[in-house]
């Protein structure tokens, strides 16, 4: 395996989708390669960061109507 | 979260109660909204979709039979009223953005050629981002960056990561709720997570 092979298995790879043999070849390279290693660390970053948009606050407006629709689906139960 | 607090979770919906509802929209609302936009592309129309699928949730609460956790359940019902709201929205707008060059699917390289030498190994290889400060590496505007990245991407990719990486599902129940095949939901996810590692690299250097 060689490094332009090995960055488009990073994926398969971290997602646990690659046969055992494909990965202890790739785990093999990586063991080995500055360049690979570093790269497959900033798809985990890249992953991680991603992750922050998760904590974006509700906008206070949209909160509200939802929580207001909340009452009047509850009150016609 | 585990089943007990979930199936809990459920139950205090049912019973009206208004904390659990709320604490239920500041936990997903965010990646719904976003998850939206990539059907139809304007705020206004996302906002809508996501209040209708609040809204179809909670007129068929006590339909739901908790086969799927609460949160796969709510996402399905934002992705059918997200599409079907794009295929009214598609017999108005112009077809344009139906041809914008999309590879989601493609094995196409994600990493320039250039930067690899012929026998296929790193000439210009990733330099380590060990050493940066955390503040510039997770601060606000590495955020804004990945922000722009994400919106960049063809929606096939961008439903993908979002659902995966910002709304936190297994890739199984990525596959199932966008209901394409496990190697897709792979090949769209590669893409799009070294779009934004390409992004972050130019910003990083």
């Amino acid at each position: 395996m060689n490094c332009r092979q090995v960055v488009e298995l990073m994926t398969d790879y971290l997602e646990g989708a690659l046969s055992a043999v494909d990965r202890a070849r790739f785990e093999e390279h990586i063991a080995g390669c500055d360049g690979c290693t570093a790269y497959l660390a900033q798809l985990r970053m890249a992953r991680k960061i991603v992750g922050r948009l998760a904590d974006e606050p509700v906008p206070a407006a949209v909160e509200k109507e939802l929580l207001e629709a909340f009452r009047s689906w509850r009150s016609t139960r | 979260m585990g089943e007990a607090s979930v199936d809990s979770e459920l139950e205090a919906l049912r019973a009206g109660d208004e904390a659990a509802f709320q604490s239920l929209v500041q936990r997903h609302h965010s990646s719904m909204f976003k998850l939206a936009m990539t059907y139809v592309g304007d705020r206004g129309v996302a906002e809508d979709v996501v209040q209708e699928a609040w809204l179809t949730c909670l007129r068929s609460l006590d339909r739901f039979e908790g086969r799927s956790s609460l949160k796969t359940w709510l996402f399905g019902i934002l992705v059918n009223v997200a599409r079907a709201r794009r295929r009214k929205e598609s017999r108005i707008l112009p077809f344009a953005s139906f041809f914008r060059r999309d590879d989601s699917d493609s094995h196409r390289p994600t990493v320039e050629r250039s930067r690899f030498g012929s026998d296929g190994m790193w000439r210009d290889g990733p330099h380590s981002w060990d050493n940066l400060p955390e503040s510039k590496v997770l601060g606000d505007e590495t955020l804004q960056h990945v922000r722009s990245a994400i919106d960049a991407l063809p929606s096939k990719q961008r439903e993908v990561i979002l659902l995966r990486d910002v709304a936190g599902f297994d890739a199984a129940e990525v596959s199932s709720l966008l209901g394409i095949s496990a190697s897709n939901e792979r090949v769209r996810l590669h893409r799009a997570r070294a779009a934004v590692r390409q992004t972050l690299e130019e910003y990083l250097r």
